[in-house]
């Protein structure tokens, strides 16, 4: 037991291996991902009911939280294995790291326009310059460092170690930022709103909530298995068993 | 239904937050596939270039 | 290696630095007269109310401080790299920490020195009112530093790209946020007459922490954007 997982882990590091794991994983966490979707949505947006206060405006957050969460997991994953791939110089942990962080830029774009487009019914304003929604800008602009990064350099490996190391150090800076905008916000007696007051969440209205986020998670396992299998071909292109793959000399359990 | 789709009048705000999430989502999950699809393209002809050359300087050649 | 060959190799590059700094003066003077002509345009932009400036002023000098360093920023480590001293530099068997350290140390005395010299200048033209002007220099003389030490670190890690001034201010921003929330806040506390220590003791423990750990990471930036 303690000596088959490690040597597990290690052959799981092997771009081939991992590119066929990847492949044969993929559909099941898609397809579990579309089912809580649709569970979660159809319990958000048709069995829950409407919010006293916010009416049915309030349904945004099955989608506005969710991707909220995602944007700081996906960070965090993104740091771990950035840490990795500097310590071990592990090619994996590299491609995990560079292809976690337009997912997460995705996320955390969909949490800034979704919160807008809740902020205006409620707020009365697609924007206020409160410390949660400024935080989250923050955050979308050290992802997209990252990606700027990763894609300046001519060699692709040199790239995602740099970019990896510009990671750590933002997860240094998420904190930082999150305190100092808070202290900004109290300074400057801005607009802060809150969103959900201290009242407890209804059951009805938790259930597609956290339904969704397990939903979001699934996704993000499907989609970074798919963005790192494209990125290890591009990575393996001369080596033999990227070759096999595209003269169509399909090795059985993979398809296309 | 109708009823539904009005969302207590905030559909505007609540379907375009849901297209939005939809949107940005599908555009992430198809642009590696894109990408993996052009790259094994682009595989195959740099392949067939390179078997064609392997072929034309295996040729014997032509003494005159 | 022994104590006096590091300080002795550091009054070296301090010394190297400086002085291509002063044979090229012109450069020196290329931000200061950036944030003059920034600063010149808000009156012109905003109107010359008295009161709205007056609001405005501390902002808007520390915004046009940060942005004329980050035009200078882009140049600190390329000559280097450009005819091969800094990786002379990596292969020294001096710390390539405290080598790097002086060189920043050599680009905050050349580029954001100057800054801060004008700033009462730029301050007193948008009607900072004089009492604050202290404070305005003290954010200053805490905020420029911790600038110039983040984007060494950034520079180093584009060192191996080609040119990358966009790049780099869009890696700088989440970076300065804080950088530039404490200054102002300072600021803003002492015009409206409330205690501004606090936020200033803020960037004093971030500056002390920046000069211990920044000049290593940018070490690190260094060697991973420069080995192949």
């Amino acid at each position: 037991m303690s000596r088959w997982i490690p040597l597990w882990l290690h052959k799981l590091g092997s771009p081939p291996i991992f590119y066929r794991f990847a492949g044969a994983l993929r559909p099941w966490f898609l397809g579990l991902a579309l089912i809580a979707g649709a569970v979660a949505l159809y319990g958000g947006l048709v069995l829950a009911p409407a919010d006293y206060q916010q009416g049915d405006a309030y349904r945004i957050i099955f989608i506005h939280v969710p991707s909220a969460w995602m944007g700081l997991f996906v960070y965090g994953v993104m740091a771990v294995a950035s840490f990795i791939a500097l310590v071990w110089r592990i090619k994996l942990a590299e491609a995990v790291a560079m292809e976690s962080a337009p997912i997460g830029a995705a996320f955390t774009f969909i949490t800034l326009v979704t919160g807008s487009l809740w902020g205006k019914p409620m707020w009365g304003t697609w924007w206020t310059w409160d410390a949660r929604l400024t935080s989250e800008l923050v955050l979308l602009f050290l992802y997209l460092g990252v990606i700027g990064l990763y894609h300046a350099f001519e060699d692709r490996r040199q790239g995602a170690r740099a970019a990896a190391f510009l990671a750590i150090v933002g997860i240094i800076n998420v904190p930082i930022v999150h305190f100092s905008v808070n202290w900004w916000n109290t300074l400057h007696q801005g607009s802060t709103v809150r969103i959900l007051g201290p009242s407890k969440i209804s059951g009805d209205m938790l259930w597609p909530l956290l339904t969704m986020m397990v939903a979001t998670k699934l996704y993000y396992v499907a989609s970074l298995f798919g963005r790192v299998r494209a990125d290890l071909l591009e990575l393996e292109g001369g080596k033999d068993w990227v070759r096999r793959i595209a003269t169509g000399e399909v090795v059985p359990g993979e398809q296309a | 239904m109708s009823q539904f789709l009005a969302m207590g009048g905030y559909a505007a705000y609540v379907w375009p937050a849901y297209a939005v999430f939809f949107v940005v989502l599908f555009a992430d999950f198809i642009a590696p596939l894109l990408r993996r699809r052009r790259n094994l393209r682009e595989l195959r002809a740099r392949l067939a270039r390179q078997s064609a050359r392997q072929q034309r300087t295996a040729a014997p050649p032509v003494t005159p | 290696m022994n104590q006096a060959s590091v300080s002795h190799a550091c009054a070296a590059v301090l010394r190297r630095d400086l002085t291509l700094a002063w044979r090229r003066r012109g450069d020196i003077a290329m931000p200061v007269l950036y944030a003059l002509i920034v600063a010149t345009l808000f009156p012109f932009a905003l109107g010359p109310e008295d009161a709205l400036l007056q609001r405005i002023a501390g902002g808007v000098v520390l915004v046009t401080v940060l942005l004329a360093m980050l035009l200078a920023l882009d140049a600190m480590f390329r000559s280097d790299i450009e005819d091969g001293s800094l990786e002379q530099l990596v292969l020294a068997p001096q710390p390539l920490a405290l080598m790097l350290g002086m060189k920043i140390l050599a680009h905050w005395l050349t580029t954001a020195l100057p800054l801060i010299v004008i700033a009462p200048l730029l301050a007193g033209m948008l009607h900072l009112p004089m009492a604050v002007m202290g404070v305005l220099l003290l954010a200053l003389l805490l905020a420029t530093p911790m600038l110039s030490l983040l984007g060494a670190m950034l520079v180093a890690l584009t060192a191996g790209t080609r040119r990358s001034g966009m790049l780099l201010a869009l890696m700088l921003l989440p970076l300065c946020v804080p950088v530039v929330i404490f200054a102002a806040g300072a600021v803003a506390a002492a015009q409206q007459g409330l205690p501004w220590i606090a936020p200033i003791a803020w960037l004093g423990a971030a500056l002390a922490l920046a000069l211990v750990l920044a000049p290593l990471a940018c070490a690190t930036a260094l060697r991973i954007a420069l080995d192949a």
